[in-house]
């Protein structure tokens, strides 16, 4: 009996990757044709290049100070100009790109794995779970994203450990619906009652047929939310909740060019143009993503 | 629909409860607590445990947890920590400044988001359509923080037209109050307009995807007519929700924007009250917004409702 649902559960199994595996190939060839995400991707995958060379791109360091070089315009030698410190910006940009980019990486990460075993789980299996689930999202979702982490700032103190705790606390819920919602659509089609009627376990329902289900639109939400992450550090760090000086930080830089604008008005706005070109690519890429994976799209 | 607005409303309660713990919670989370604060580090060990049965702090989670919440009910927040004044009369008194820009906020964004996004999605794939879409990307990539130090050095640093900061009460000095308004109502709106327009594009282009669009069509009808009588109306609904949860999500941006111009409103009192550890001011502020923020969704749903027959049919339909 074991061996013959075994048999069964891998052909049907086979199917579904198959299955799948076109459905990625033409949601990737849609992608590749929109215009703007592919500008999104490139930016991107800049953004990503030069901060993991920006040591090898910059001869200064990011945060070694010279104060008689300081409030340089932009020029030869510092292409952004230096900020009060004397410190080169284009340094300091391209290493704010490392702390935005790991604080993204990691709280959108943490985030997207747990969000995505609780909305499986309370999808699936519904029940008291479910209950106490959908309950507590409830009440996550009634507090203002940037207000919920500014709170749990509050109360954590201010280091880049906590950013990455608070986004990662409010991305939660919402990678937890986005799963939720796809799981328990997925469960009632037929061939998850197939896989069941075969004895499949539900772990192994829950992997091989209902995750590969819910992809789609959690792909679109890891955009979304990245490009999220992004914006919180940077505003926490502005507020002066994030990030400390002297760490480059490009919402930390933000605010401290805001003091010094009328003489050097460079800092604040490369510090700012980063922040909106890297939320910009990403933003862009998520509608492209969201646009290719439309199960309704037709071409 | 009665049953409806009553079900809707009880189920409210639930989470106007677990807002209330969520934020006791985190007040017992920080690292020590009211008498720490009060009393400093010079202070014997029995002032500090004398204080804390006074306040109650002695007693178990659950029964502090009760305590506080039937103070809550009778509107009583607490005190400020650091100018010893009720955080129920630090709220009301500055909500009016709040209030302002956060209407302002959402009249902006309202006006500019609406038209363009209606205009964008009437005229799909033309030229016109490409710019309202590209401007509400642009705006969409642009956060609050950003938006608002780049007003201050564009109209008040380099042209002087405006006052960076500062904020004249209205009934002192109209003009002068809206003059100072205007940069942290552009900055507040500035997200919302981009998000209303592109929900409106879709809201509107659902609509023009319809049956009797194509009828209306079909049956010769001049153009202005199905683009006003049949579509814009059909899709006043879905516009008028989506604006209806931006006013619930401006009241997350305020501190920010608040903060940007100097504003004295809730979101800039919270903000101070974290750098001075005020931590009930603050508190009491996140549990403010959270039960506007859960309220105002409810009116929204529940206005759509009443507003559109297809929504009070499919509710009547599923029993509720």
């Amino acid at each position: 009996m074991n061996s013959v649902s075994d048999v069964a559960v891998f052909s049907s199994n086979d199917l579904s990757t198959r299955a799948e595996r076109s459905l990625t190939a033409l949601a990737l060839s849609r992608l590749l044709k929109n215009r703007l995400a592919i500008l999104g991707l490139v930016i991107l995958a800049l953004l990503i290049v030069s901060a993991i060379l920006a040591p090898n791109l910059t001869p200064y360091e990011p945060t070694a100070m010279d104060t008689s070089l300081r409030f340089q315009p932009p020029g030869r030698g510092h292409p952004m100009g230096t900020d009060q410190f004397g410190r080169d910006l284009l340094t300091r940009i391209l290493f704010g790109g490392r702390v935005s980019l790991t604080v993204g990486i990691i709280s959108v990460g943490v985030a997207a794995i747990l969000g995505t075993i609780i909305g499986l789980t309370s999808g699936y299996y519904g029940g008291w779970w479910d209950l106490v689930v959908s309950r507590v999202m409830d009440v996550l979702f009634a507090f203002p994203a940037v207000l919920l982490a500014i709170a749990i700032m509050a109360v954590l103190g201010q280091n880049i450990t906590n950013v990455m705790i608070a986004i990662g606390i409010v991305n939660t819920p919402i990678f937890a619906r986005v799963t939720r919602a796809s799981a328990m659509s997925v469960r009632v089609q037929l061939f998850v009652e197939a896989a069941e009627a075969l004895g499949a376990s539900s772990p192994h329902i829950i992997l091989r047929h209902v995750l590969p289900n819910c992809l789609p639109p959690l792909v679109v939400q890891t955009t979304v939310a990245f490009a999220w992450a992004v914006i919180a550090e940077a505003a926490l760090s502005f507020l002066g909740l994030g990030t400390r000086p002297p760490t480059p930080s490009w919402g930390l830089m933000l605010n401290e060019g805001r003091n010094v604008m009328e003489y050097a008005p460079w800092q604040p706005v490369f510090s700012g143009i980063a922040i909106m070109v890297t939320v910009f690519s990403l933003n862009v890429l998520g509608d492209g993503l969201r646009d290719a994976l439309d199960p309704t799209a037709t071409r | 629909m009665t049953r409806y607005i009553t079900y809707r409303l009880l189920l409210l309660l639930p989470v106007l409860v677990g807002i209330s713990v969520v934020v006791f919670l985190l007040i017992h989370l920080i690292p020590g607590d009211v008498v720490d604060v009060l009393l400093g580090i010079q202070t014997s060990p029995e002032a500090a445990i004398a204080l804390r049965r006074i306040f109650g702090l002695d007693q178990p989670l659950h029964v502090q947890f009760v305590h506080w919440a039937s103070s809550l009910l009778r509107g009583d927040l607490g005190l400020s920590l650091r100018t010893g004044l009720p955080v129920s009369y630090l709220l009301t008194s500055r909500l009016v400044v709040t209030a302002e820009l956060t209407g302002l906020g959402l009249f902006l964004a309202a006006l500019i988001g609406i038209p363009l996004g209606v205009t964008a999605a009437f005229r799909q794939n033309t030229a016109a359509d490409y710019a309202a879409s590209s401007a509400a990307l642009v705006g969409l990539s642009m956060p609050d923080f950003w938006t608002g130090t780049l007003l201050i050095l564009l109209l008040s640093i380099k042209a002087g037209w405006l006052p960076p900061t500062g904020y004249i009460p209205f009934s002192t000095d109209a003009l002068g109050n809206l003059k100072l308004m205007l940069m942290p109502t552009i900055t507040l709106a500035g997200g919302s307009a981009s998000y209303i327009m592109r929900m409106t594009r879709s809201a509107v282009l659902e609509v023009l995807s319809q049956d009797y669009i194509r009828t209306a069509h079909a049956k010769g009808l001049p153009r202005h007519q199905v683009i006003y009588v049949h579509a814009f109306r059909n899709a006043l609904v879905p516009i008028m929700a989506i604006v209806g949860q931006q006013m619930a999500y401006l009241l997350g941006g305020v501190v920010v924007v608040e903060s940007i111009f100097a504003v004295p409103g809730i979101g800039r009192t919270a903000l101070e009250s974290i750098y001075y550890r005020d931590y009930p001011v603050v508190m009491g502020v996140v549990l403010f917004v959270a039960f506007a923020y859960v309220v105002i969704n409810v009116l929204v749903d529940l206005l759509s409702a009443l507003v559109d027959v297809r929504i009070r049919e499919r509710i009547a339909r599923s029993g509720r």
